[in-house]
């Protein structure tokens, strides 16, 4: 059904960490890697090889510069399905392919259902969901439904494929609904934000801000820097100096 | 956003057909002579259902659209189609009275024509439900799907009255003539709506600072994807005044010219009468491509785009 449920027991969703992201875009191979063989119809890729490579994937990277003053960073930006509370990819769908779980909040396509008319992805602010062309259906982040109630993977395991990969720790999984668990500490300490909240979609997943950086010490050296040069060192100088 | 052409014709097409089914409603109201309705309705369906098929064939997987009917408690597109399987029970009927038992078909032909507006009217509430394009989501839109819907079935049907040689009656031409202008007027706002700046901007879709503080550095993938080509059309914008111009051009002046030599007792013009309500489909179609075309999706602001 695509009517929204008035309430989820639990809101599982990721939160992303961009102070650590260090752009390694593990979590989309492994995300790719993972979803390809699961239940779902693969998620293909066109022209694999060639000049024109394109696929679906349903975890992206993106790199942002943020400058402020004179200073500019690099922020990495990874962005998947935010698994919104009031989810408009939801709603508009004709076929009640698209749905929102009412035991844990998570959005799924189901791809028996999916006509491939593409009005969700037009209906998600985000870009989190992408049709794959081959199978013909809508692909989007199952928060590994697969992974994260298996009964067969080791309990480490039982977490989003993402998360599990990630080198610097800067995802995290839990229910946000429980304003005790790990997640919602970490929201609460690092003031984590919605994306886009003008949209009113109540996305689940947040994200924590790059911490404010400490002030770099002055270089140590710059070119006319430091005491006269004397002894061997001079005449290296000077006779480095004079090569052609 | 991309101009997908089976979209646009369904649109267009069907749009029109919905539209000469109200005005057909009206004849069938004032008119006692049945040539042009006998003309008229088998127009109106063939261009209605080859809207409809055409709209399939944008779907990836058309043969699940069986289960297309069954959100209309949420989904504007499940209403359209409902909506739209709806109409031709009615639609039907009215056949039946034209061509078997000529008796009663009046009622049928209002039912139809209310279908007809319920439908256009789904369409656009489509576009204008999706948030994610903010120049589709005011009620201009779907005023201008259904303006555009009454005014190009009202040039269908004045072409056919003119063609059949039944006269034309004041009010007739008079309430294209409004229905033009309204249309017009509408489209004039919905593009200076176009140009208003959005919500959405690439701070508020990334959180990491003040508009201006904020820039792409690096795309996913140094390729286009689905999401690019789906949502990040830029061919039209490099001429959209160009094109603006063009549709508002064929959209009024060979309708007007037309309104206003009926206006003046001309008779003997089928050709130009026809030729005025196919330059006023053209005129629809541009006008629709342009719809999409120029309309920015906020995925935009993930992959480089100044605003949405």
């Amino acid at each position: 059904m695509t009517a929204l449920p008035a309430h989820t027991e639990k809101k599982l969703g990721l939160v992303i960490d961009l102070d650590t992201c260090v752009g390694c875009h593990a979590c989309a191979v492994n995300c790719k890697e993972w979803n390809t063989g699961g239940d779902l119809a693969p998620l293909s890729d066109t022209d694999p090889y060639g000049a024109d490579v394109s696929g679906t994937w349903l975890n992206r990277i993106h790199s942002f510069e943020v400058t402020d003053g004179d200073d500019a960073r690099l922020v990495h930006f990874p962005k998947s399905c935010l698994h919104c509370d009031d989810a408009p990819c939801v709603t508009v769908c004709p076929t009640g392919a698209s749905l929102k779980r009412t035991e844990d909040g998570i959005v799924l396509v189901d791809e028996d259902r999916c006509m491939g008319c593409g009005l969700c992805a037009w209906a998600c602010p985000y870009g989190a969901r992408e049709m794959d062309p081959v199978a013909g259906v809508m692909k989007k982040c199952t928060l590994c439904v697969d992974r994260i109630y298996s009964e067969d993977l080791p309990e480490e395991d039982r977490i989003p494929a993402c998360v599990r990969t990630c080198p610097s720790s800067a995802r995290h999984f839990g229910d946000l609904a429980d304003p005790e668990s790990e997640v919602s500490l970490l929201v609460a300490a690092r003031d984590g934000y919605d994306l886009m909240p003008e949209q009113g979609t109540r996305p689940v997943n947040k994200y924590l801000p790059p911490r404010k950086r400490t002030a770099l010490p002055t270089p140590a050296r710059t070119k006319d820097d430091g005491p006269p040069l004397t002894g061997f060192w001079k005449w290296l100088d000077g006779a480095l100096e004079k090569l052609p | 956003m991309k101009p997908a052409f089976s979209v646009i014709c369904f649109t267009v097409l069907s749009g029109t057909g919905y539209g000469l089914v109200v005005w057909l409603a009206l004849g069938a109201l004032f008119q006692p002579d049945l040539a042009v309705a006998r003309l008229g309705y088998p127009i109106a369906f063939v261009m209605i259902s080859a809207g409809l098929l055409s709209s399939t064939l944008h779907l990836k997987s058309p043969s699940r659209a069986r289960f297309a009917l069954s959100q209309w408690r949420t989904s504007w597109l499940s209403r359209e189609g409902v909506a739209a399987l709806a109409t031709y029970l009615p639609l039907l009927a009215v056949f039946w009275g034209l061509f078997v038992d000529g008796r009663h078909w009046h009622i049928a032909a209002l039912l139809a024509a209310g279908g007809s507006m319920v439908t256009v009217f789904c369409t656009g509430m489509i576009y204008q439900t999706t948030r994610a394009v903010r120049a589709w989501a005011t009620p201009m839109t779907s005023t201008v799907y259904l303006l555009a819907a009454i005014t190009g079935g009202g040039a269908f049907c004045l072409a056919l009255q003119v063609i059949v040689g039944t006269p034309v009656p004041m009010p007739v031409s008079l309430a294209i003539a409004v229905a033009l202008v309204g249309l017009m007027a509408t489209k004039h706002f919905w593009w200076r709506n176009l140009a208003a700046p959005s919500a959405s901007t690439v701070a508020t879709a990334t959180g990491l600072g003040k508009p201006g503080d904020v820039s792409l550095f690096e795309r996913p993938h140094v390729t286009e994807n689905w999401l690019t080509e789906e949502m990040g059309f830029r061919v039209a914008r490099n001429h959209a005044a160009r094109l603006r111009r063009i549709s508002q051009a064929l959209l009024t002046l060979p309708l007007a010219a037309l309104l206003v030599s009926l206006a003046l007792g001309t008779t003997g013009i089928p050709v130009p009468s026809a030729l005025a309500t196919v330059l006023f489909l053209l005129g629809a179609f541009l006008e629709r491509w342009l719809f999409f075309a120029e309309a920015r999706h906020t995925v935009g602001l993930y992959y480089g785009s100044s605003h949405a």
